[in-house]
C-alpha cells in the first residue's frame, strides 16, 4: 500500500469516528453525516487511483460504469422513498451491503485458497454476507406488507439451528480443504441465504426493529471481516464501529420492550400472546366521544399530552396533528408529544415522522422523562398507539408484555384514545386502558378524526 | 497450542485495532438519544457501505478476460455503492427535517 493511500485511509477513518460521533447530537448530526460521507468518498477515490498494480483500462471503465449506476440507483432511491417506509429502504441498503461482502468472498474464493486462515476468512465473510443479504430482503418484504407479517415455521427452532449447523459444518470442511471443489462455496452461499430467510420469516411485526438492527450490525461485520481478508484497517475498522454500534442499539431496543435478544430470536411474540391471553376479565364497556366534544376538552385544558404510534403515521395524519398541536399552543395550552422508544416500526422512527411535518423536536419527550407527568396532564391524546400504552404492562402478569416499559398514560385525568376499531394492536393482545373511566374512544381513520378535531376546535 | 499462538502473532495487529474498535464503537453510540435513533441506524449502514472498497480492490486485481469475476466484481460494487450513497444520501434528508421551530 502506498503511504499517500495509508494516510487517506487514515483521515477516512477519523471521519467515520467523528461522523459517528456527532450524528449522536440533534445540533450536530447533520455535519457527522457530511463528514462520513466525505471520508467514505476520499477513501472510495483514493482506493481507485492511488494503488500500485497494473491495471486494464477495461476495469476502470467497468469499475466508473458501476459506481454510476450504484449513485443514481441509491440516490434515487433515497429521495424518493417516503418517510413511513424508512425502515424498508434501510432493511434494504443493508441487504445490498452484505450481498457485496458475499460477492467478494466468492471471486477471492475462486483464486483459490491455500491459507487455512485465509480460507476462514473468506467462508466467514460468505456466510454472513448471504444470510444478512437474505435476511434483510425478507425483513423489506415483511414491512412493506408483500410478505405475511408472521410465517409459521413448525419445529422452527430444531430446523433453523440444524441449517445453522449445517452451514457451519460445510464452512469447517471447505477451510480444511475436505470439500474442495470450486462450486462447495456456491453451496455454502445457498446454505447462509436459505438461514436468513428462516431466520427472518418467523419473527412478530413487534420485533422487527430488533431485527433490522441485528442485521445491520450483521453487515458491518461482515464488512470488517473483507477487511481481515485484505488487512485493509480502513474497512475493519468501519465495519467493527457499525457492528458494535448496531448491538449496542439492538440491546437498548430489546431493553425497551423488556425482552431478551434469545426471546426475540426463538420465540414468536404473537404465538405467546395467544397461551397467555384472558387471563383477567374486566368490565368491557367503552365510551365513545365526538370531535366537537373532545374539541371542547382539549381547548379548555392547562396540559396536553399526545401519544402518536405507527396507526398515526399509516393514516397519513402527521401534518394534521401538527396542526392541532399548533392550534392549541396559539391558545395558551401546553402541548408535549410523548415519544415511546419503540414507537413506529423502527427506533426514532416517530421522531422522524413529526419531524417531517415540521414538529419542533424540543416538544418530542422521551417516555422516562414523561411518565412523572401524566398524573398532572389534563388530557391525553393516544393517535394509532396500543401496546406501549397498554397497563397490562403494569399490572397482568399473564401477560406477553408484562414487564414492558410503557407510557403511563392512565395517571392522566382525561384518556381520550383515536382509533380505528376496537381491534388488537400489533402483539395481538386487548387492551384494558380503552375500558378505563376516564377514557373516552374516538372511532375513525386518524386523519379523519383529526382533521374533524381541527375543524371543531377553530369553531370555538 | 501453538497454532493459536501463530495465529495470533501473524494478526496481533488487527487483533489489537479490532478490540479497540468494539470499544470505541460501544463508547460512540452509548449514550445517543432515542430521538436520532433512526438516522443513526441509517448512517451507520451506510458506514458498513465501506465494504465497498474491498469490491474495488476486487475489481483492480481481476483478470480483465476472466469475465465470471468482471460480472460478480461489477455487481459487487454497484450494490456496495447503492449501500453508500443511498444511505448517506437518506440519513441527510432525514436530518434535514429536525429543525426548532417557533422558538
Amino acid at each position: 500500500m502506498s503511504t499517500a493511500l495509508a494516510i487517506i485511509y487514515l483521515i477516512s477513518t477519523i471521519s467515520f469516528v467523528v461522523g459517528l460521533r456527532l450524528l449522536g447530537h440533534p445540533a450536530t448530526a447533520k455535519n457527522g453525516n457530511r463528514i462520513a460521507a466525505a471520508g467514505m468518498g476520499l477513501a472510495i477515490l483514493a482506493t481507485i487511483f492511488l494503488h500500485e498494480l497494473e491495471v486494464h483500462n477495461r476495469i476502470y471503465l467497468i469499475i466508473g460504469a458501476a459506481i454510476a449506476l450504484g449513485s443514481i440507483l441509491g440516490a434515487t432511491m433515497a429521495t424518493t422513498v417516503k418517510m413511513t417506509k424508512m425502515p424498508e429502504l434501510v432493511s434494504l441498503f443493508n441487504g445490498f451491503g452484505g450481498a457485496s461482502a458475499a460477492l467478494i468472498g466468492l471471486v477471492e474464493y475462486g483464486k483459490g485458497v491455500g491459507d487455512t486462515q485465509l480460507a476462514a476468512t473468506i467462508t466467514a465473510g460468505v456466510i454472513i454476507g448471504s444470510l444478512t443479504f437474505s435476511g434483510s430482503m425478507i425483513a423489506w418484504g415483511k414491512l412493506d406488507g408483500r410478505i405475511k407479517s408472521t410465517v409459521f415455521i413448525p419445529q422452527r427452532n430444531i430446523v433453523n439451528n440444524l441449517v445453522l449447523l449445517v452451514a457451519i459444518g460445510l464452512a469447517v470442511l471447505i477451510v480444511l480443504g475436505t470439500l474442495d471443489a470450486p462450486w462447495w462455496i456456491y453451496v455454502l452461499v445457498g446454505v447462509g441465504l436459505l438461514y436468513g430467510i428462516l431466520f427472518v420469516l418467523p419473527i412478530g411485526g413487534a420485533d422487527m426493529p430488533v431485527v433490522i438492527s441485528l442485521l445491520n450490525s450483521m453487515t458491518g461485520i461482515a464488512a470488517a471481516i473483507t477487511g481481515v481478508l485484505y488487512s485493509n484497517k480502513l474497512m475493519l475498522i468501519g465495519g467493527i464501529l457499525v457492528g458494535s454500534a448496531g448491538l449496542i442499539l439492538t440491546f437498548a431496543m430489546c431493553k425497551a420492550m423488556n425482552r431478551t435478544l434469545g426471546a426475540v430470536i426463538f420465540g414468536a411474540f404473537g404465538e405467546e400472546a395467544m397461551a397467555g391471553g384472558g387471563g383477567r376479565t374486566i368490565d368491557k364497556t367503552v365510551r365513545k366521544t365526538t370531535a366537537s366534544d373532545t374539541a371542547i376538552l382539549l381547548n379548555y385544558a392547562k396540559d396536553v399530552i399526545i401519544v402518536p404510534g405507527y396507526g398515526l403515521a399509516v393514516a397519513q395524519a402527521q401534518h394534521i396533528i401538527h396542526e392541532l398541536e399548533q392550534l392549541l399552543t396559539e391558545r395558551g395550552v401546553v402541548v408535549r408529544y410523548a415519544i415511546h422508544p419503540v414507537a413506529g416500526r423502527m427506533p426514532g422512527h416517530m421522531n422522524v415522522l413529526l419531524a417531517e411535518s415540521q414538529v419542533d423536536y424540543d416538544l418530542l419527550v422521551e417516555m422516562e422523562d414523561i411518565n412523572p407527568h401524566f398524573a398532572q396532564t389534563d388530557v391525553v391524546l393516544v393517535v394509532g398507539a396500543n401496546d406501549v400504552v397498554n397497563p397490562a404492562a403494569h399490572n397482568d402478569p399473564s401477560s406477553p408484555i408484562y414487564g414492558m416499559p410503557i407510557l403511563d398514560v392512565e395517571n392522566a385525568k382525561n384518556i381520550i384514545v383515536n382509533k380505528r376499531s376496537m381491534n388488537v394492536g400489533y402483539a395481538g393482545i386487548d387492551n384494558e386502558l380503552f375500558y378505563n373511566a376516564k377514557t373516552a374512544m374516538l372511532f375513525g381513520d386518524a386523519k379523519a378524526a383529526l382533521t374533524d378535531l381541527v375543524t371543531e376546535l377553530k369553531k370555538l | 497450542m501453538s497454532e493459536w499462538i501463530d495465529f495470533f502473532t501473524q494478526y496481533q495487529d488487527l487483533i489489537f485495532v479490532l478490540i479497540l474498535a468494539i470499544f470505541l464503537g460501544v463508547e460512540l453510540i452509548k449514550h445517543i438519544p432515542s430521538i436520532l435513533h433512526t438516522p443513526l441506524m441509517s448512517g451507520a449502514n451506510a458506514l458498513s457501505g465501506v465494504v465497498v472498497v474491498g469490491a474495488i480492490l476486487v475489481m483492480l486485481n481481476a483478470d480483465p478476460e476472466n469475465y465470471l469475476v468482471l460480472v460478480l466484481g461489477f455487481l459487487a460494487v454497484v450494490l456496495g455503492i447503492v449501500n453508500v450513497v443511498g444511505g448517506f444520501a437518506v440519513t441527510g434528508r432525514m436530518l434535514k427535517m429536525f429543525k426548532k421551530n417557533n422558538k
